[in-house]
């Protein structure tokens, strides 16, 4: 009988491993492994059972006493703050993007078009592919600032937090929409760029080295810049191209796989 | 009727200032339990919630409705505790030999435990400390995350941004250093 080896262990004391059962029936016929398994239940319990220092009911609100001389006044947002607020021109945005796609889907559901309308159709096709591009350069603009961000010291990147934030609303309708012409390829390309740009979004604007490295880290492990590029020039070079009647962001990826 | 988290983010997002008090009462004490677990000291642990509510605070506007705003709060207070972390210069090295005869150094925080920590089981928290001092910045968040915390792999491989497969072997690894370091001082009554 081979025993349980010490990951497996590990993995079955916090109920991670996938072969659950099979361990457990194991630990039950095996002396050996139970005994191992006993020191280490042993051992994490006692971690557990460290006493930390106690903090009081009014913990919070001692908390609250001496961060409050830090805290800059917030400005009260009426309507015209609100617009002029990053998240008012992110919904802005979002709402262009929006009339853009549910007004190039309105065409495309339509029946197929004859001769003549099939120039409106093509104008229609550039309309979506010029703010698609436009969206995926702006995107991509984000990516290289944060990529080319000092490595060392305290990095403000508030500016950057404002654009993605703006830039998350519009690429969710994008991707939506790519989903719904069945665009795999864009859409799994936009899905990974949304959840970057939502990442970057709820970092603290002001970061250290160590935590900037971790950004750039994310932003060039999923090849994510790469993509978006490949992406965007497909599109900006189907916007020159005379139209057809396939959905273009399928045909601006579809022939590639990224 | 308490009002819910989201509730108040709303108010401070729109100005109110005053609302922040809400989530800094509801949270306090679960962010310097996170904090302690990960600098093992109080005072820096102090630091670290200090510091974690002003970074929400600055940041309370890239918060998205449909995050969970305790997990945010976690991940914004293990920055803080890294960055604090990788600030204090380690002293007091012990050495010792492990199971292959190789010597290795065992770094505990550099700062005097003071006569309230030792009345307060000190004894146990410094073996603890000391072995969590052999952690790695990576398999000390995923073990305190895991093993405290009971986040889920999928939350632990957000946070620090590997794969899952990659997290599980952390927290392995985490374990087996731990284990290295306690075992050999025996008997867990602590």
């Amino acid at each position: 009988m081979s025993h349980l080896n010490e990951e497996e262990l590990i993995q079955h004391y916090y109920g991670d491993e996938q072969a659950r059962p099979a361990n457990e029936k194991h630990l039950d016929e095996c002396e050996t492994c139970r005994a191992e398994f006993a020191r280490l239940e042993e051992m994490l319990g006692a971690i557990s059972d460290a006493p930390i220092p106690e903090r009081g009911g009014e913990y919070g609100t001692e908390v609250w006493n001496r961060i409050r001389a830090h805290l800059p006044e917030r400005q009260r947002r009426g309507w015209f703050d609100w617009m002029v607020q990053p998240r008012g021109w992110a919904v802005a945005g979002a709402l262009a993007a929006l009339l853009i796609v549910a007004f190039y889907l309105g065409r495309i559901s339509r029946p197929e078009p004859q001769s003549p309308t099939a120039k409106v159709e093509d104008k229609d096709r550039k309309v979506l592919l010029v703010a698609l591009g436009d969206h995926l350069d702006r995107s991509q603009m984000v990516l290289v600032e944060l990529s080319n961000l000092p490595k060392t010291g305290e990095v403000d990147i508030s500016q950057e937090q404002q654009r993605a934030q703006e830039l998350v609303a519009s690429n969710r309708l994008y991707r939506q929409a790519a989903v719904r012409n069945g665009d795999n390829d864009l859409a799994a390309v936009l899905d990974e760029l949304e959840r970057v740009l939502v990442d970057v979004s709820h970092e603290p604007s002001q970061l250290n080295g160590e935590e900037m490295a971790s950004i750039r880290q994310r932003i060039e492990s999923k090849g994510i810049l790469f993509k978006v590029r490949v992406i965007g020039s497909k599109v900006r070079n189907d916007e020159r191209r005379p139209g057809t009647q396939d959905s273009p962001v399928s045909r601006s990826s579809s022939r590639q796989t990224i | 009727m308490e009002v819910g988290d989201l509730a108040v983010i709303r108010q401070v997002q729109a100005g109110d200032r005053d609302a922040f008090r809400t989530l800094v009462e509801r949270h306090s004490r679960t962010v310097f339990r996170l904090a302690y677990r990960m600098t093992q000291n109080e005072q820096d642990a102090e630091e670290v919630v200090q510091e974690t509510f002003l970074r929400a605070y600055k940041s309370i506007d890239s918060f998205e409705s449909r995050a969970n705003f305790s997990t945010w709060l976690c991940r914004i207070g293990i920055n803080c505790a890294l960055t604090l972390m990788s600030q204090r210069k380690p002293s007091q090295p012990l050495s010792g030999t492990d199971e292959d005869g190789e010597e290795y150094e065992i770094q505990v925080p550099s700062t005097d435990p003071g006569p309230e920590r030792r009345v307060l089981s000190g004894e146990v928290r410094d073996r603890v400390a000391k072995a969590m001092s052999q952690l790695s910045a990576v398999e000390r968040t995923a073990f305190v995350m895991r093993h405290f915390e009971g986040r889920s792999i999928e939350e632990i491989s957000n946070v620090i941004d590997i794969k899952d497969g990659a997290a599980k072997h952390t927290i392995f690894r985490a374990v087996q250093k731990l284990r290295r370091v306690l075992e050999p001082l025996g008997g867990y009554a602590l």
